[in-house]
């Protein structure tokens, strides 16, 4: 279980104090999908930053299974179980798609084995393992490149940060599998995916609407998405934040 | 063929080497013939005027190979050794150099080769030049490489370079003349650290229609080390010439990346890349999220960018 108690997160912009993340309180509790939703700019990404570790609250704690880990590196926090697939993936030159996965997974997978997160986000292996993750790569291959090694970790808790957003010609039909699958495979395992997606929302067991750095709303799928159809200032899609 | 522990670890890290070779060899150790074999297509002989070797490679010999590794654990040693290869038409060969340093002692050991390739017409080959240097000596590991290729028509020659450790300090020359149809292709990889220095400096001609040239060079300088990469290529005929410096800072490291292109033909195609810069931050963040320190990640990412 994760929990942010009265987290804020504040930055200088020209000397003056910006508020991003606001007094948070939040609990993923284990075994639970949770969707943080919300406008563009609402704080969603920098929750995520923040429990990763790879930006620091300027006040409150995060508790991850009862450890305080607000002052833990991204390393340290991702030996205890912490998973991030970015929004942007991060290209490498020389770095080729087997060596990520196999960093992510820990071991020294053999192309079988590899071929069983490629193939979950639908990329044969044999075509994939010894391709560079650079330019080369579409975006979209990146960013579901991105989410395999997030499966190979095989993680506690994996976040997602808009894992819809540059899906090209793979439906989303395949990535709400990827998560069920998850879901199924590994009960105990908690899932927090940030997205828009009308899609994404449905399959939550709980979602947290995130407005202005703040939490407005949250609830269960079948207390919150109703609402949310109504709002469209939440379900229109993403701009870059 | 005597080799001590020493020089057994030097073959290996510059020829992949675990005892001698398949094909044709020669082992110089310490300014001293080691060993030599010549096969029916492949002939090595002393030269008579200089230090060195004549390498002649028959016409139309295929996927055979040459071994001249290098070795030096002699404190104070200087040597200056000059290496032919004639390379007969239509054949396809790979040819293994390389030079490895141990100095344990005071003095400076340098080892200058120079190595000239005479490429007959539609020939291919594949050089592999590796350097390397050890020792907890004060003197200085010294490799001065100069490499000069001749290309006749339609040849293809696939150079790589490899100086990943240990050796203070480099000057490497290497120029190219290439006939109508002719390929090079270099690929460099650098790394220097210490107080090391390297200095790079290719001059590639290509001189008959629809040759090209593809010089890229990989490199890492930490600590307070310094690199030169002065790659020029010459466009004297409708042709295609590319060079990339793309090279990464640690530290205190220093890189002068000097791009060159000179274009005399209105069909010559020139283009140069260089990018100079320190690790991106966002690599090193995705690979500790995905459980590295950040020195692992560090780790991972110069040995894949060198790979």
């Amino acid at each position: 279980m994760l929990e942010m108690k009265n987290v804020s997160f504040t930055v200088s912009v020209d000397g003056t104090d910006k508020h991003i993340i606001k007094n948070v309180d939040l609990t993923i509790p284990d075994g639970r999908l949770v969707v943080i939703t919300g406008p563009n700019g609402g704080g969603k990404s920098t929750v995520a930053r923040l429990i990763t570790g790879i930006e620091r609250v300027t006040e409150g704690r995060i508790i991850y299974n009862g450890a305080d880990i607000t002052d833990m590196s991204v390393s340290e926090r991702a030996k205890l179980g912490i998973a991030f697939a970015f929004q942007q993936p991060v290209r490498f030159k020389g770095l080729n798609v087997l060596d990520l996965i196999r960093l992510a997974s820990g071991r020294r997978l053999n192309v079988a084995d590899s071929c069983e997160y490629l193939s979950a986000v639908g990329l044969c292996a044999r075509d994939y393992i010894d391709r560079e993750v650079n330019s080369s790569l579409s975006g979209g291959e990146l960013k579901r490149i991105e989410i395999a090694t997030v499966l190979a970790r095989g993680a506690a808790l994996s976040i997602f940060d808009e894992p819809e957003a540059g899906i090209d010609l793979w439906s989303f039909k395949n990535l709400i599998d990827v998560f069920e699958r998850m879901r199924r495979t590994a009960a105990d395992r908690s899932i927090v995916i940030i997205s828009h997606q009308e899609r994404i929302l449905s399959i939550a067991d709980e979602i947290i609407v995130l407005k202005d750095g703040k939490i407005e709303r949250r609830g269960s799928r079948d207390e919150v998405f109703p609402e949310l159809l109504r709002s469209p200032d939440v379900t229109q899609p993403c701009v870059r934040q | 063929m005597k080799l001590d522990e020493i020089q057994k670890r030097l073959l290996l890290e510059v020829a992949d080497l675990h005892s001698v070779p398949e094909g044709a060899y020669n082992i110089r150790s310490n300014s001293e013939a080691a060993g030599r074999r010549s096969t029916a297509n492949i002939e090595i002989t002393s030269k008579t005027d200089v230090s060195g070797i004549d390498v002649r490679i028959k016409p139309g010999t295929k996927n055979e190979s040459v071994h001249i590794p290098v070795v030096l654990t002699q404190t104070g040693l200087k040597e200056v050794v000059y290496n032919d290869f004639y390379i007969g038409e239509d054949c396809d060969v790979v040819i293994v150099a390389g030079c490895g340093i141990d100095n344990c002692g005071n003095q400076d050991a340098e080892h200058d080769g120079i190595h000239r390739f005479f490429v007959g017409k539609n020939a291919r080959v594949k050089y592999v030049e590796k350097h390397y240097g050890s020792g907890s000596g004060t003197g200085k590991r010294i490799l001065n490489p100069g490499t000069e290729v001749y290309q006749e028509e339609g040849s293809t020659v696939e150079m790589e370079m490899v100086q990943i450790k240990g050796v203070d300090d480099t000057v490497r020359t290497t120029m190219a003349k290439l006939a109508a149809g002719a390929k090079l292709i270099v690929r460099e990889r650098l790394m220097t650290h210490g107080s090391q220095r390297a200095v790079s400096t290719y001059a590639v001609e290509l001189d008959g229609k629809d040759s090209s040239a593809d010089v890229v060079s990989r490199s890492v300088a930490r600590e307070n080390s310094y690199q030169k990469f002065d790659a020029k290529i010459i466009g004297n005929a409708p042709c295609h010439g590319h060079t990339e410096c793309d090279s990464i800072i640690m530290e205190n490291g220093r890189i002068l990346a000097v791009p060159g292109l000179e274009a005399n033909d209105i069909d010559a195609t020139l283009v140069h890349e260089a990018a100079i810069g320190k690790i991106a931050g966002d690599q090193i963040i995705k690979l500790m999220t995905l459980g590295l320190t950040e020195a692992e990640a560090e780790e991972q990412i110069i040995n894949g960018f060198l790979r």
